[in-house]
């Protein structure tokens, strides 16, 4: 009896322990050095909310997880096209986003998105462009504002070149080169597509999201890469520079979106509301280096993120545009041309 | 069933009480191991046939849209196994990204199990041979690797042979080259990285088979006038084969479907057998295709097993 009472008491003090500390716990799952710790940090000090973080380096490879199946995540961070095919798939809810208290932070221009009308479903995360990192010590000459740098390299960059491994970025830089319009199901165009791609591929040294590091330890001298990822890698380099072809290049925004089977909608759902904050949206965006879509978050962010080139840009300059999801059959097309070029 | 079967023939049979309690004894000791291995067939019914029937099934469906198998019966996967559709016309031919693939994959494993054996047999002797004491701080150290993650240690690997790493400055420095070796990111580095992480899988068998070698036989060549080279031939050889044999399949497995080390070194670019089926889950789409590689390379496993354990049969029938 008395050792019952005991392993009553003792099972009680478990659970007591266990609500008393609950402020819940939120499953997070972005791309791989792309969240802010300390903005992890302080929303677990403001909300008692611990937040587990997992990491991947495709839209593809997001697509592929969730898709499986049992991953326990909450929140997820696709860029623009992939929000609408996980919407169109039923893997995203609306999480009333335009609801939450934060969003008036939201500019105004972010708020009818293609992908998400009236945001009901994913808080803007960050945005921002594909385009080339160079290392301007070993080559900055006439191609050096070109796509040019990686479909046709100056003899110095070849074998010396990474792609980041994402389908959309890759295929749309190429046709990009090739002046031909982007979501393309033209075969012929397809064929000239193909045939550079694998071409180029004999001049690079991998394909493979882990640019900064590359870029900084010069086991490559230029790389497709994200504009925020470009500026982290300059602030340890200063020689690296960020080219915006001027063929033109893609531009995307990320955000933050509650999965159908989510587990922690509530916590989810305040983490949503916590992230359109100024202050907050300025931390996401002094650590991974790109602009965020909040009113405001300018005051709260470093100085030189308002003078950076790879964010305001530079005379001469492509133009960034954002390219929607293509139809069914393209992304086929798509899928056999990237296959192809991984093989 | 055979048990009922068996009782009338035992009891028309004059037994004495003492075999009638040893029959019982056994029954009761078999039904004891039956026990005892029931937790492990449990987790292997689970954990391995399940999914492997699983993977088995998908392996007949057709792809979804966006992953995933949509439930049509196809034999797609295993004609795409070899033969390939054309990217732009609907015509078949040999697919020769995968034929590529398995060669590479077959290349590089075979390759690696020969240069652990070359590396690691001279070192499993000098263990052998040293006095007992310390042949075990030489295990020790030869187990050290497997204390952190592959993961790790390959990184530390890329630290090492990066133009700017170790080696590239040491070999400046001496003069030895005069401009950095591009290691990074070829089939060279999945080599190095490959033969690094599995010696030790080489060196164990291949010390525990010389540790049991009488080195009075290499005594008694040499008395007779054997060479070096005939010792090792016709006197060590023979004798420490069954670890020459288990350690290359131990090494041959795993590189065969290694994943890590051709992710990172070969820098995403050349693919073997492992990430060939996880760019089928990921971003191929493709998972009917995945399931049936995932079936290829087991079944290319389990022939090399089985023919190895064949030719062993076989020759401890004539010895």
């Amino acid at each position: 009896m008395k050792i019952k009472s005991t392993l009553s008491l003792l099972l009680a003090g478990i659970l007591g322990a266990g609500t008393a500390n609950a402020g819940g716990e939120l499953n997070f799952y972005n791309w791989g050095n792309y969240t802010n710790p300390e903005l992890l940090e302080k929303f677990t000090q403001e909300t008692g909310i611990t937040v587990n973080l997992d990491g991947y380096d495709s839209n593809e490879t997001l697509l592929a997880k969730i898709k499986a199946g049992g991953h326990g995540y909450d929140l997820a961070v696709p860029s623009d096209y992939m929000v609408q095919i996980m919407k169109e798939e039923g893997l995203i809810v609306p999480a009333g986003v335009n609801q939450m208290p934060n969003f008036k932070y939201v500019q105004a221009d972010h708020v009818d998105v293609y992908f998400d009308k009236g945001r009901e479903y994913g808080a803007p995360w960050q945005w921002g462009t594909t385009g080339i990192s160079l290392n301007t010590k070993y080559y900055d000459g006439p191609k050096a504002n070109s796509w040019a740098l990686v479909f046709d390299p100056p003899e110095v960059l070849k074998g010396k070149i990474n792609m980041v491994s994402e389908m959309g970025d890759v295929i749309n830089a190429g046709l990009f080169y090739l002046g031909l319009p982007t979501c393309n199901g033209n075969k012929e165009d397809l064929k000239k597509l193909n045939g550079l791609l694998t071409d180029a591929k004999e001049d690079w040294a991998s394909i493979d999201y882990g640019v900064i590091e590359k870029l900084t330890s010069e086991d490559v001298y230029a790389s497709h890469n994200w504009n925020g990822a470009s500026m982290r890698a300059r602030l340890q380099n200063p020689e690296i520079r960020y080219v915006m072809p001027k063929e033109g290049l893609i531009a995307w925004a990320d955000n933050v979106v509650l999965l159908k089977d989510a587990r922690n909608v509530e916590e989810a759902k305040t983490f949503l509301n916590f992230i359109m904050h100024p202050e907050n949206a300025a931390m996401i965006s002094n650590f991974a280096r790109y602009a965020n879509a909040i009113e405001g978050s300018d005051e709260y962010m470093d100085p030189e993120m308002s003078k950076a080139p790879e964010i305001i840009g530079y005379e001469g300059a492509g133009t960034p545009q954002f390219v929607p999801p293509c139809p069914q059959d393209v992304t086929a097309m798509y899928t056999k041309i990237w296959n192809n070029l991984l093989k | 069933m055979a048990e009922i079967g068996q009782s009338p023939l035992r009891a028309s049979t004059p037994i004495g009480i003492g075999a009638k309690a040893a029959i019982a004894a056994e029954k009761r000791e078999l039904k004891t191991r039956w026990l005892l291995v029931s937790p492990a067939m449990v987790i292997i019914g689970l954990a391995g046939v399940l999914p492997l029937s699983i993977i088995l099934f998908y392996s007949f469906m057709s792809p979804g849209p966006y992953a995933g198998v949509s439930f049509e019966p196809t034999l797609r996967a295993w004609v795409f196994l070899i033969l390939e559709e054309d990217l732009f016309e609907e015509t078949l031919g040999l697919n020769y990204a995968h034929i590529s693939i398995f060669s590479r994959s077959i290349g590089l494993a075979l390759g690696t199990t020969v240069l652990t054996l070359i590396v690691g047999f001279p070192t499993a002797y000098f263990i052998a041979t040293r006095p007992l004491r310390q042949r075990n701080f030489w295990l020790f150290m030869i187990s050290l690797p497997f204390w952190s993650n592959l993961l790790v240690r390959t990184f530390a690997i890329m630290m090492f042979i990066r133009e700017q790493g170790f080696v590239n400055h040491v070999l400046l420095y001496l003069g030895v080259i005069d401009k950095p070796l591009s290691i990074m990111f070829t089939p060279t580095a999945v080599w190095i990285g490959l033969v690094y992480a599995y010696l030790p899988l080489m060196v164990m068998p291949l010390y525990a088979s010389m540790e049991k070698l009488d080195f009075r036989l290499i005594e008694a060549a040499y008395d007779l006038y054997a060479s070096r080279w005939k010792v090792l031939q016709k006197v060590i050889i023979p004798l420490v084969k069954p670890g020459i044999v288990a350690g290359s399949i131990l090494v041959f497995i795993p590189s065969i479907g290694a994943y890590v080390t051709p992710k990172l070194l070969g820098g995403g670019k050349s693919l073997m057998l492992g990430n060939l089926i996880s760019n089928q889950f990921g971003t191929s789409r493709d998972w009917p295709l995945g399931s049936a590689l995932a079936l290829f390379l087991m079944a290319m496993v389990m022939i090399a097993l089985i023919v190895y354990v064949r030719n062993e049969s076989g020759k401890s029938a004539h010895g």
